[in-house]
């Protein structure tokens, strides 16, 4: 099942190599990562998508947790959240773009730029709404793609914060 | 008045009481060396390699209780202490390892002797810093200690680069007051409820068993366990980390359990219907195949660490808190509840455990090896060594069968008695934790309990031994062989020995400690091993090596039936199951 886990970490050297270090310690994959500073800078906030059990995850909270420089982690799938993911993807030269954006449009979708050699759009969505425009893409020609891995928040009155 | 970097380090590790520092010095720490030539208070022991340092120092803070500290320089001095490092991790032990580094300017451009000690060691630590400004080391070297010792203990590295602890840097030496971490806040006491819940299964129960491990140790829990089993009067376990945790002369006491644990101790913790596991991690040494393990046991499981519960096998009433905290609170709750045990019923349970230990014991195997065989069987080195020594001393070992004998024939009847690497398993440890322990408690007696494959991992510390006159007695249980690789290969693949022997290469064990400056005894026949080591325990001045050949072809038993067999699973002897 997949858990998106968000994490507060202090922004001190080597932080972010024990989080990522961790997983592969332990036998856990991450899917995507997500890491920024936040508030007064003095801390990042870490959105980690995996893959594992109830007990897994559980298992790998704790982990996370021992690690000294962790402030806080939470597992937002267990409850109702926000998810998003932002992605840019470069295809080559397009024939018909009123069919693009109407594709994107659900996905808060920009044409950056398009020219004689090339188009790129930005698109934010689930990590499933952004797997299936790609697909939907297939027709044209994907240059490239990048994508920004989840980032989330919990639903209401629930935070993570310090 | 202002201090360079290198006196800050050695004044923050005065103020925390440090008295020793194992190590070995280099290039990138040198200005450090510079700084301990330069004081008195703090005693420098100059081993032969890292490696020694680490064990040295884990051996000092297993038997005192306080982190031992390590230094080293920067490339191969820090990859040497990998191996100490990760032995420290696996059974928490507190130690603060300080690696000098090359200078800040030369990281990253794979300058000499540069190692990323901070990625090396990382997966084995329990957390570590790279120092980035001189005036950072106090309050690095407090946090260090703070982060080694609390919770659960475990090693910490702080890199510092050279430029850091030049002498011509000198900065005002500023000590936070507190240390104080957002991050880190480990729990000490127990929630209420989980103890009131614990007192009820416990009460409740007819077959319980205590499996008490080394978080006991670590948390000086002894006395409460003793207390704790006065009013209940259950059958107690310790695990080869908790050994000395509970009296061994106890009627209570059941042995070892796991792997090599004894048959009554296994039995107990299959057929119980309640296990209060106190500081102990459901080691796979233990359970054998987790899903047959204890099918008819609630679990109740006691744990500073989180994470070490319902990791193999899930807690029915998880209790997060130190151990002593957390036994405290419990004799209380047990001591106020309106429920009393049911004695019939643990009476009945207590007969069933004395059944079962006069069945198959180790002193009834032992008695039955004994009549068979002329040679000197290894368990028999052991009960010697436990009688020489009047049962209390110091016993360090390294890994193997010597170690498993060690376990099962030295009865520990006080906690930091039992020195050995047991998560991590670290052939070589012995003779460099002996050294520590000799150095804490230099009146005492220290044997180390080592095999002729263990001892010549580490064997170059006969040398530290003789600098700092540490008069420790090693007791070479030789059987010519890698006795436990050997087991398993009789074992598991039809006696096809696979680099198990080492084909008439072993040294002179008495004319290499001679050659070291010491004394040695080579012990062949039975009836000379008595009055040896008899000799050798009077000879309190000297460092004593005492090389006894025994039966190659013994194996430690009980053993734990492995693949997919359960606790009850075990060989008794050569070919014969339970």
């Amino acid at each position: 099942m997949k858990r998106v886990l968000a994490m507060l970490v202090e922004n001190k050297p080597g932080a972010l190599a024990r989080v990522v270090g961790l997983f592969h310690q332990r036998g856990y994959n991450i899917e995507s990562l997500n890491v920024a500073p936040v508030d007064d800078g003095s801390y990042s906030r870490l959105t980690v998508s995996t893959r594992g059990t109830e007990s897994a995850v559980e298992q790998i909270m704790k982990q996370i947790n021992k690690l000294i420089d962790i402030i806080k982690v939470s597992d937002l799938t267990e409850g109702e959240h926000h998810e998003l993911e932002l992605a840019l993807i470069k295809l080559g030269k397009i024939k018909d773009l009123k069919s693009i954006k109407k594709k994107i449009k659900p996905l808060n979708g920009q044409v950056i730029k398009n020219d004689s050699s090339s188009c790129v759009l930005s698109v934010t969505g689930t990590s499933i709404d952004i797997n299936n425009l790609i697909k939907s893409l297939k027709r044209n020609k994907i240059i490239e793609t990048v994508r920004s891995g989840s980032i989330g928040l919990h639903e209401s009155n629930k935070t993570l914060t310090i | 008045m202002k201090l360079s970097g290198g006196d800050m380090l050695l004044r923050a590790l005065r103020e925390e009481g440090v008295k020793f520092i194992f190590g070995y010095p280099g290039g990138a720490a040198l200005h450090i060396y510079d700084a301990i030539f330069r004081q008195k208070k703090i005693e420098h022991i100059l081993v032969r390699h890292e490696q020694g340092a680490t064990h040295a120092a884990d051996g000092y803070a297993r038997a005192t209780g306080k982190p031992g500290v390590v230094f080293v320089t920067s490339g191969p001095g820090a990859t040497n202490a990998i191996t100490g490092l990760a032995t420290a991790f696996m059974d928490s032990i507190p130690l603060v390892v300080i690696s000098g580094q090359v200078a800040s300017h030369l990281i990253g451009t794979d300058s000499f002797q540069e190692t990323d000690m901070m990625g090396v060691s990382r997966p084995i630590v329990k957390h570590s810093y790279l120092v980035q400004k001189t005036e950072d080391i106090p309050a690095i070297i407090s946090e260090a200690f703070h982060v080694a010792t609390t919770g659960r203990p475990g090693p910490v590295v702080i890199d510092i680069p050279k430029d850091i602890t030049a002498p011509e840097n000198k900065f005002e030496y500023k000590k936070p007051v507190k240390v104080n971490l957002r991050s880190y806040q480990p729990k000490i006491h127990p929630h209420p409820g989980q103890i009131k819940k614990a007192a009820k299964a416990i009460l409740s129960s007819e077959r319980p068993v205590i499996y008490a491990g080394g978080g006991a140790i670590i948390s000086n829990a002894s006395k409460q366990l003793k207390v704790l089993n006065k009013i209940l009067n259950i059958p107690v376990t310790n695990t080869l980390m908790g050994l000395g945790s509970y009296p061994a002369k106890d009627k209570h006491f059941m042995g070892m359990l796991g792997m090599h644990g004894t048959y009554q101790a296994n039995m107990a913790m299959h057929k119980a219907d309640l296990i209060l596991a106190i500081g102990a991690r459901f080691d796979d040494r233990i359970t054998n195949t987790p899903s047959k393990f204890a099918p008819d046991a609630r679990i109740i499981h006691i744990d500073v660490d989180p994470a070490s519960i319902s990791k193999i096998i899930n807690a029915d009433i998880p209790i997060v808190g130190q151990v002593k905290e957390s036994l405290d609170a419990l004799i209380k709750e047990i001591k106020r509840s309106k429920i009393k045990i049911d004695s019939e019923a643990i009476g009945k349970w207590n007969k069933q455990i004395t059944e079962w230990t006069k069945l198959h014991g180790l002193d009834h195997e032992m008695y039955l090896k004994k009549s068979k065989s002329k040679m000197i069987k290894p368990q028999e080195v052991v009960q010697q060594i436990y009688q020489a020594t009047k049962g209390d001393a110091y016993v360090t070992s390294d890994v193997g069968q010597h170690q498993m004998f060690a376990a099962q024939y030295y009865h520990f009847n006080k906690p930091r008695r039992w020195i050995n690497s047991g998560g991590l398993g670290t052939m070589g440890f012995g003779l460099p934790a002996a050294m520590g322990v000799k150095l804490a408690f230099p009146k005492k007696e220290v044997v180390c309990i080592t095999g002729e494959g263990s001892i010549q991992m580490c064997i170059q510390e006969l040398s530290t031994c003789l600098q700092y006159g540490l008069p420790v007695k090693i007791i070479n249980i030789n059987n010519q062989a890698l006795g436990m690789v050997r087991q398993w290969q009789d074992m598991q693949y039809s006696g096809r020995y696979a680099a198990s022997t080492y084909e008439e290469s072993l040294p002179d064990f008495v004319k290499l400690a001679e050659a070291y400056g010491h004394k040695g005894f080579k012990v062949t026949q039975r009836n000379k091993l008595g009055p040896t080591l008899e000799k050798v325990f009077r000879m309190k001045d000297k460092l004593v090596f005492v090389d006894v050949y025994v039966d190659q072809s013994e194996h430690v038993y009980p053993m734990l039936v492995a693949p997919n067999g359960s606790m009850e699973d075990m060989w008794l002897s050569k070919g014969k199951k339970a």
